[in-house]
């Protein structure tokens, strides 16, 4: 720790804090363009300028200076740093003036006007005239992909964008040609960015150099409701806030939340919004004589009534989605609970997880965060990057620490780090349960991480791939007091809430596979079940909320909420409840899941025991305490790693195949977004040109 | 400075001759493992030479592809570094200074020749003799003005001098390096104007085998510029 004076206040931080951390410590604000914290320090900006006594006698860059840095007084006094000095008014004046030199005046049509950093230190900072008559300098735009739209008149020269997409996602794209004034951002001869998370880069642009593509000049910071809520896209439940104006989905943003995404979200996450407005169901339909035609509510009720009452109970299925929230699936399973039925399964790919076994062996237990502590991981039949983009480029945040070793098997894929590849399939895996030389590194490491992922799981010998993983890691010490660092990647976000609350197949029930085999079942209810197949001659009634695969085999379709559209607790793949709030309502005739269910159960004399979503939520906390303390990780006994591992099973021996084939379209909102098909056309076009 | 963009046309491909890639691997050697990417300026450098003073977009890629490093991150260095032309160049590159003390001796008027003779900036005359360009200090302002063409300096140019030199180069004529007018290095154009009592060169009794010579200045005088 070194102390500091910081306009007149003494703070204590530690010694390589830069100035500026310490001014921030010390309550200052220093106003900043370049310096960000997840980034490296590029010190190129100027605006951070501070006087330092006990530093050179000049502005000094309180971002690229640190306070060890800085020499005590002559008798011993802490350096003292300035903020408010003559000196420093000046030098902020001086370099916003250099920097409005060449920025253009067209914020009344820019995307980025009303939350531009550089507006809004321009009014706190800078002066309000210009002396600069001479021409402006011009830029001319770049394509750099689908997603964000470049107007490089407006750049500032901050380099975020080209740090980030070095550094953070892993996929060099961007960068600075040029130099001095002439200096542009662009990608290799204008090709697309191929990162995954590349629209975090509008969100870096202090400026409106960068912003989102798909929305350009559609809505303004200071007309849009906003609204906290979690994504669903896939497994991580980044934090994200949706902005709405009217009913309307505008955009969606990240929030911060160090445990989970830090403030960086995907592609997926962030672009989908259209696909929310696209092949919606808003009213019910029932199939006529093979045709879907629109009905009422109560027609359609009616119709899956007496399908109900007319199948036995052990011939009634019900088959959750991946993007359900707890309450539906709770209310969803209480409902086939009072018809009698113990078919139920959540688990679309059936993948081979069991919640009987207990909850470590279905989460990420030591966390997301926890990998930053890990230093060694294996990797089995995964491809973090596109099955949790936010969870890889934490693997690559901790990669970059240094010291860290990542073997895999499976696949090959492009992880944005180098790997260890030791082979495709359980065969290898089996070999690390011995002795080998990964074996040894693992074992060696003080923190190994195993990471199974789904694609080792959705086979026929998924619970013995399983068992062998959980296997290795107890051989590797993986296991063991403060640590567990057996970790389960998903990529549904639906999937560990609705083991947590059992939505598996019951005592005799049956799963996913066996109730969509021809002849199983004479009714099953798709909760937004869009990844199955029901074989024909099964009555399906379909709540959801997207005209997708789902609903064109459905018999009856119930439009449902989309995640945007009702408020519920996702738990994501380290097990971690989250709460989504509603940010705008569902089209037409369109309600909440839980409120459909509730309805259809009054009808089919099986009313469900609740009149209100807190009546619901409720219900499921007093069934499940640990859902009701959001945002809290409880942490998983690991003895049930053991005992998944005494499990066994021969597994056989093909290749572990991937789990997420196109990143872009795996669910069915992302599947009507036409920025996603765009992106996923771009994506397919690029491999075929690569593999040729 | 303006903004330099790659050239429209491109040849298809570019490798490293077998002489230039061991060399270029040697270059690489230097550098400590994982540290190879420091090699990329000798390398863009030998590609530029390989090229025909110009570094051809495949170039950037190939040199890009030996070092393991992203494209960009070498097109970052290529567009950055003035020398390296992004543009076909004369089989003569005439980079004629026009920095002040250049421009206070006639620059201006070289320009003229050079505008006269090969055409605009960055154009190349038509049998691939030359081109020009007008580029910050180069550095040898004592004998300005002057223009460097490839690796050579031509110094203490007239318009008149300058045209010859042009004819001769674009005749494949042998030239004159260095100074046009005579001149010793960077030495006053009159000759030596200082240390020229001879008693400084002579050396003291104490001295054995004195060798004050009329050659000792000079080479003391070479030493001094070099």
């Amino acid at each position: 720790m070194a102390k500091i004076i910081v306009d007149g206040t003494e703070v204590d931080v530690p010694a390589e804090y830069t100035l500026l951390q310490a001014c921030e410590v010390a309550g200052v604000e220093i106003p900043r363009f370049c310096f960000h914290e997840r980034l490296s320090i590029a010190g190129n900006c100027r605006m951070c300028l501070v006087e330092v006594k006990g530093g050179p006698p000049k502005p000094t860059a309180s971002c690229a200076m640190a306070v060890k840095d800085l020499r005590p007084g002559p008798n011993g006094e802490p350096p003292v740093v300035l903020t408010k000095s003559p000196m420093v008014k000046k030098a902020r004046e001086g370099v916003m003036e250099f920097l409005l030199i060449n920025h253009p005046l067209d914020c009344p049509i820019c995307d980025q006007g009303g939350e531009c950093d550089l507006q809004d230190q321009a009014m706190a900072y800078g002066v309000d005239t210009s002396r600069f008559a001479e021409n402006k300098r011009a830029v001319e735009d770049k394509y750099i992909g689908p997603l964000v739209r470049t107007s490089m008149n407006r750049c500032i020269h901050c380099t975020r964008c080209v740090r980030f997409s070095t550094e953070v996602a892993g996929v060099p794209d961007l960068g600075a040609i040029g130099r001095g004034e002439d200096m542009e951002i662009t990608t290799y001869l204008e090709h697309a960015m191929r990162s995954e998370m590349q629209g975090n880069v509008a969100d870096l642009c202090p400026v409106g150099a960068l912003t989102h593509k798909p929305y350009a000049f559609h809505a303004r910071p200071w007309e849009l409701a906003k609204t906290e809520s979690i994504d669903v896209m896939d497994a991580v439940g980044s934090n994200i806030r949706i902005d709405t104006r009217g009913r309307e989905v505008m955009r969606i943003l990240p929030r911060v939340h160090e445990g989970v995404n830090e403030e960086w979200i995907s592609d997926k996450t962030r672009y989908v919004w259209d696909g929310l407005k696209t092949q919606r169901l808003d009213r019910p339909y029932v199939r006529k004589n093979g045709r879907l035609v629109p009905a009422t509510w109560q027609e359609a009720f009616d119709t899956i009534a007496a399908k109900v009452k007319a199948a036995a109970p052990g011939r009634i299925g019900a088959i959750a989605g991946d993007l359900a929230s707890v309450e539906e699936m709770f209310a969803l399973k209480q409902l086939m609970g009072k018809l009698g039925s113990v078919n139920l399964d959540a688990r679309q790919d059936g993948a081979a997880l069991d919640p009987a076994l207990g909850r470590a062996s279905y989460v990420f237990n030591p966390g997301i965060a926890g990998i930053e502590d890990a230093d060694a991981i294996l990797l089995i039949g995964t491809d973090p990057r596109h099955e949790a983009s936010i969870i890889n480029a934490r693997l690559r945040k901790r990669w970059r620490a240094g010291g860290l070793k990542v073997a895999l098997v499976g696949e090959r894929v492009d992880l944005t780090y180098p790997y260890e590849y030791l082979g495709a399939g359980p065969e290898t895996l089996a070999e690390l349960a011995g002795n080998g030389t990964f074996a040894d590194v693992l074992k060696a490491a003080e923190r190994p991480l195993v990471i199974v992922g789904q694609g080792a799981l959705t086979r026929a010998d998924g619970a013995a791939v399983l068992s062998l993983a959980a296997r290795v890691a107890v051989a590797v010490g993986a296991v063991k007091d403060g640590w567990n660092g057996f970790a389960v990647l998903h990529t549904a976000a639906s999937r560990v809430g609705a083991l947590d609350i059992g939505f598996v197949p019951g005592e005799g029930g049956l799963g996913t596979v066996a109730m969509t085999n021809p002849g199983a079942q004479d009714v099953v209810f798709l909760l937004g079940a869009d990844e199955v197949d029901v074989a024909p001659g099964t009555f399906v009634v379909y709540l959801g909320t997207h005209g997708d695969r789902g609903a064109h085999r459905a018999d009856v379709i119930l439009p449902g909420a989309a995640y945007s559209e009702k408020s519920g607790i996702y738990v994501n793949t380290e097990g971690r409840p989250q709460f989504a709030n509603r940010a705008a309502f569902p089209p037409g005739e369109a309600r909440e899941d839980w409120a459909v269910l509730r309805a259809l159960s009054e009808l089919l004399g099986q009313k469900l025991p609740y009149d209100t979503l807190f009546a619901l939520r409720a219900a499921l906390v007093q069934a499940h305490p640990h859902l009701g303390r959001l945002d809290e990780v409880e942490p998983a006994d690991p003895a049930a790693v053991a005992k998944l591992a005494a499990v066994g099973g021969t597994p056989d021996k093909a290749a572990f195949a991937l789990a997420v084939r196109d990143f872009y379209l795996t669910n069915p909102i992302a599947r009507a977004s036409a920025v996603m098909a765009e992106c996923s056309s771009l994506r397919l076009g690029g491999a075929a040109v690569a593999a040729e | 400075m303006s903004v330099r963009r790659l050239a429209a046309e491109q040849p298809a491909s570019f490798a490293f001759t077998p002489e230039n890639e061991a060399w270029a691997d040697r270059q690489i050697a230097k550098y400590p493992e994982g540290r190879q990417a420091s090699a990329v300026i000798p390398l863009l450098w030998k590609a530029q030479e390989q090229a025909g003073g110009w570094t051809p977009e495949p170039a950037i890629r190939a040199v890009a592809d030996k070092l393991g490093m992203a494209y960009i991150r070498v097109l970052e260095i290529a567009t950055f570094y003035t020398m390296f032309n992004l543009e076909p160049v004369g089989r003569h590159f005439v980079q004629l200074c026009g920095t002040t003390p250049c421009a206070l001796r006639g620059a201006d008027k070289l320009k003229e020749v050079c505008h006269r003779k090969i055409g605009p900036e960055r154009h190349v005359t038509e049998d691939g003799a030359l081109s020009w360009l007008e580029v910050e200090c180069l550095g040898a302002c004592a004998n300005a003005p002057m223009v460097q063409v490839n690796y050579d300096y031509f110094e203490d140019l007239t318009p008149e001098s300058l045209e010859k030199l042009l004819d001769d180069l674009q005749a494949g004529r042998p030239v004159k390096t260095g100074s046009q007018i005579g001149r010793q290095s960077s030495a006053p154009e009159s000759g030596r104007a200082s240390l020229t009592d001879p008693s400084l060169y002579t050396r003291k009794p104490a001295d054995a085998a004195p060798a004050a010579d009329a050659e000792a200045p000079r080479a003391g005088a070479g030493d001094a510029e070099a």
